[in-house]
């Protein structure tokens, strides 16, 4: 067997691909830990950088890649389920805070869909790709049922959730460093609100308090993206 | 370990069958995370077999969106036909969610106390 045949053979292996993610997130890791931690060596971007590139040279299709990296996805349910340990470690805080809570996270779900609709429509996008905008810091699954009731692009409003996602835990801690937002919980939140689950595994490192309430947003700020989204669509369109 | 490893996949199943059967918009996932707050709740106290599963979860959540964004590698085309106002859109929006969401917390934590 000739070494181009064995590398066909193996690209088309489920182990291949599952292999090949562990060590570009691992990768993205080290990167991460060796620039002292800052936020925009992130290591998703990082290990999706050199998992894109891998896949393009050595000529896979995502579908194939996607066969062996499923198993890492699978594992985005039971890890949804178990931020409920979090958040239950923090149920005093949650409880007192409520009325904030739910306070922030309306302020910043409206602005997450006006501002993106704004500049959207600004910068000349198409009614099908504002519709798309518009849920995009929403955990997926939500976004992409939004999107669809908008008239939007159900796989471009994936691909952008994930974008924001990253962006978010990239851009989010400096910027609330720079406004002087120091409060664990208020971060928490704000990456949550601002990036679902990618801002989340951010938050995850900052502290116990922040992964709680970044916890919450995602679903606090799903629900409450999908009540007001109806309002913003009748004021705009 | 197992016990409880069972009990997240039973939480995500019963929350994708409420999700199925009410026909809203709510991710299984997410329903379920609500039933596991509420037996934790009902509980009143975490079991540490349970802390432990879902602890090595979250520590790598960054790890488990990596095959997802691998997607987006794949389907940068669709971005191609308008990425400047989707760039523009998405970076000023972020911004601002991440500004509004942190401050009025902040603000409304401060008050209380």
């Amino acid at each position: 067997m000739d070494l181009q045949s064995l590398w066909v053979y193996l690209a088309a292996r489920p182990l291949s691909a599952l292999l090949f993610t562990l060590l570009a997130y691992q990768a993205g890791l080290w990167l991460y830990e060796r620039s002292g931690r800052r936020t925009w060596c992130n290591p998703v971007l990082i290990a999706v950088l050199l998992l894109g590139g891998l896949l393009k040279l050595s000529g896979t299709d995502y579908r194939t890649y996607f066969e062996g990296a499923q198993f890492v996805h699978f594992l985005l349910g039971p890890a949804t389920v178990a931020l409920a340990v979090p958040i239950y470690r923090q149920w005093r805080a949650v409880r007192q805070s409520i009325g904030a809570i739910a306070m922030a996270l309306t302020c910043g779900s409206a602005t997450a869909i006006t501002s993106a609709l704004l500049v959207g429509w600004a910068a000349g996008a198409t009614p099908a790709v504002l519709a798309s905008l518009a849920p995009k810091s929403v955990t997926t699954p939500i976004a992409m049922s939004l999107a669809e009731y908008g008239g939007g692009l159900v796989s471009l409003t994936a691909v952008l959730v994930i974008v924001t996602g990253i962006l978010g835990a990239m851009v989010g801690p400096p910027l609330l460093d720079l406004i002087r937002v120091r409060d664990p919980h208020a971060r928490g939140l704000a990456l949550g609100a601002a990036a679902h689950g990618i801002g989340t595994a951010r938050a995850v490192q900052e502290s116990a308090a922040a992964a709680a309430f970044a916890g919450l947003a995602i679903g606090l700020n799903g629900l409450a993206t999908a009540l007001l989204l109806p309002w913003v669509y009748a004021l705009f369109f | 370990m197992l016990y409880w490893i069972t009990m997240l996949l039973l939480c995500q199943w019963l929350g994708e069958l409420a999700a199925t059967a009410s026909g809203l918009p709510v991710p299984g996932p997410v329903i379920g995370m609500i039933l596991l707050l509420a037996f934790l709740l009902w509980r009143g106290e975490e079991p540490p077999d349970l802390a432990r599963v879902a602890d090595g979860l979250l520590n790598h959540l960054a790890l488990l969106f990596v095959p997802a964004g691998v997607g987006v590698v794949a389907h940068l085309a669709l971005l191609q036909a308008q990425w400047q106002p989707i760039a523009a859109a998405l970076l000023v929006s972020t911004v601002a969610t991440v500004l509004v969401t942190g401050w009025v917390m902040q603000r409304l934590m401060r008050k209380r106390d």
